[in-house]
């Protein structure tokens, strides 16, 4: 068979893909939907996948959720990972794949453990989001551990410049507590606990009504 | 009335909740009142949808048919417009304001399944409401024959991904379906066929956090704030170029003025604002001039050629650079653009390209005209609004500030073109 070898690959006229050749693509293609007992699937995985799609009139609005438990479990949406989400919900793992390539959280590449997403949008960028960035980013330099990412309005503009640590908000930030952070983060320690979203008040406004 | 006892943290409990009065109005209504007076006072009340495109939200609950067969109700809660953060604040201080809105809002349109579709990046936000949903059942305000209505709800909290587009009505029903967040063409409203094929009323956040106030006291008692064609009080994001950011919630109509300068207090010391986008960063943007003295409201936002939309104020002062602002705006909607529809794909593309041009020095002010016209080709020819809602404040910006894009363009050409050598 050719171009390249494999069960999936049937019209020989069809080019290359560049996913086998570099071997992100598992044995088997993805058009067809994978045995949950090929899969070796976690328990753990399968029970959550199994409630959520419980919740809902259809199974297949469990795609995002179960692509969430997905990413907690492994830290990114692996194809191992994707796999075994398919072959609990009975759909393909190009359905799951392309459902988790359009959404930002959603990984489909490794990325650290923590992840920080600095907010550059208009209300941010205008207090400073740019330089937050650049600072975050020279604090966590080539740290593997960290994936750090300017982001669109994260909708706490009330707090701006600020960043999502770990999917935690806080702000207002100064670059000098970007280094800070990822200290504690590395340290395990709380995380600019003053800094933190729950933390800031209400501002106020007339409570007449 | 929204944010009322909203820095009490045990509001966010149940108990909380219900020492201030909370579920009273979802007794009366499940036990005393039927659908269509539910239905009624909400239409009466003449609130408009408060997630950007101000529709009246009995009327739309109107639009669902009768009859038996399955019916949905959604809320959206994937609040990602540039500028509004008053969702969020509404449901991590006062979730179960926000449960009961949307119970009562599903007797009156006889939904039996809803759904809170909440961006992912709210993650504590979801955690308080999936909390507060849990208490709810538990109380029997949610689930199987509430309060012995043989009536049911479930409601199921949904986490999103990260993607403005999901904001948009039907794009946010195809995310609730396991698929990527692309628009429908429209007509068929969801009102009629939405979330599986079902009808479907699509709420914001905060108009169902209104429903049990009006619920509770009347139409009449509502329509007593704000303007007659702007009802109520709304909850104001502002920020941007001011002292006291945050959300402030005041009746609609109040001069604009109050907002920006005394509530959030104006720009810093020895600053001006320059400009504002009045509802959200697809406002097109006003001047200080033309904007500051106009009452907040939707009718006179629309009157000014820009729109209340979400609510959400953003401020520049004169320390902002306009077409540094305008590029900002374009990559937001550039980067969030679904790819579904070719003049919001292309169009918010070669909008960034160019106004990178235009402060790289790289352009003429004939480019101006060009990205003028490519918004001009935007608006109206999707399937949604968010080409739309790039091609609106862009054009704005472009047409307001013309003397500072052409500045812009001759002070970086000044840096980046030495004067030819001679050969």
């Amino acid at each position: 068979m050719s171009p390249v070898d494999g069960p999936g690959i049937v019209n020989p006229d069809l080019p290359v893909d560049i996913a086998v050749t570099e071997g992100r693509v598992p044995d088997r293609s993805p058009q067809e939907v994978p045995e949950l007992h090929e899969v070796g699937c976690p328990d753990e995985l399968r029970e959550r996948i199994e409630g959520l799609m419980a919740k809902y009139p259809d199974r297949k609005s469990a795609s995002i959720p179960a692509l969430w438990a997905v990413q907690r479990l492994y830290g990114w949406c692996t194809p191992e990972g994707i796999r075994q989400a398919a072959a609990v919900m009975r759909v393909t793992p190009a359905y799951l794949e392309s459902v988790a390539s359009f959404y930002d959280l959603l990984h489909t590449d490794p990325v650290g453990t923590h992840k920080v997403a600095v907010c550059t949008n208009i209300s941010c960028w205008m207090r400073g989001g740019d330089e937050l960035l650049d600072a975050f980013r020279a604090a966590a330099a080539d740290d593997p551990d960290f994936f750090v990412t300017g982001f669109e309005c994260l909708g706490a503009c009330d707090i701006a410049p600020m960043a999502s640590i770990d999917e935690r908000y806080f702000g207002p930030l100064e670059p000098g507590e970007a280094a800070t952070a990822i200290e504690q983060l590395r340290a395990g320690a709380d995380v600019l606990p003053e800094k933190a979203l729950e933390k800031q008040p209400l501002p106020g406004g007339p409570d007449g009504v | 009335m929204l944010l009322r006892n909203a820095e009490d943290p045990a509001l966010r409990t149940l108990a909380g909740y219900r020492g201030y009065g909370g579920y009273a109005t979802l007794e009366k209504a499940y036990r005393e009142m039927e659908a269509d007076e539910v239905l009624k006072e909400l239409e009466d009340s003449g609130l408009r949808g408060r997630g950007g495109a101000g529709f009246s939200m009995g009327k739309k609950a109107s639009f669902l048919p009768r009859g038996e067969m399955q019916k949905y109700l959604c809320c959206n809660a994937d609040e990602s417009e540039p500028g509004a953060f008053k969702d969020r604040e509404l449901m991590q201080r006062n979730p179960h304001q926000l449960i009961e809105g949307i119970a009562i809002a599903a007797l009156a349109a006889d939904a039996g399944h809803a759904f809170i579709f909440i961006r992912g990046e709210y993650d504590s936000q979801a955690d308080i409401l999936d909390a507060a949903v849990a208490e709810a059942y538990e109380a029997g305000y949610l689930g199987e024959d509430i309060l012995g209505s043989r009536r049911d709800l479930e409601l199921v909290v949904h986490r999103g991904a990260g993607a403005y587009i999901c904001g948009e009505e039907t794009a946010l029903l195809d995310a609730l379906e396991g698929k990527r967040g692309n628009p429908r063409l429209k007509p068929p409203f969801p009102a009629v066929q939405g979330l599986y094929g079902g009808p479907t009323l699509i709420n914001n956040v905060e108009t169902l956090s209104n429903v049990p106030h009006i619920v509770a006291r009347g139409a009449e008692w509502f329509r007593g704030f704000g303007t007659e064609q702007s009802p109520g009080t709304k909850v104001v994001s502002v920020s941007g170029c001011v002292r006291r950011p945050g959300n402030y919630e005041v009746e609609l109509g109040v001069p604009t003025r109050e907002l920006i300068m005394d509530l959030a207090g104006g720009p810093a010391e020895g600053h001006e604002v320059k400009a504002f986008y009045p509802g959200g960063s697809s406002s097109p943007v006003l001047t200080a001039e033309e904007g500051l003295d106009l009452p907040y409201s939707f009718e006179a936002m629309a009157e000014a050629g820009s729109m209340l939309g979400s609510g959400s104020i953003i401020v520049a002062d004169d320390s902002v650079s306009i077409p540094h602002m305008a590029l900002r705006t374009a990559r937001f909607y550039h980067h969030e653009s679904c790819g579904k529809c070719t003049p919001c794909r292309e169009g918010t593309n070669w909008t960034v390209k160019m106004l990178e041009r235009v402060v790289r020095g790289e352009a003429t002010p004939m480019d101006l005209d060009i990205v003028a016209s490519v918004q001009e080709n935007i608006i109206g020819n999707c399937l949604c609004v968010l080409g739309d809602s790039m091609a609106m404040p862009v054009g704005a910006m472009v047409r307001k500030f013309r003397d500072e894009f052409e500045a812009v363009i001759t002070a970086a050409q000044a840096i980046t073109q030495p004067e030819a050598v001679p050969a």
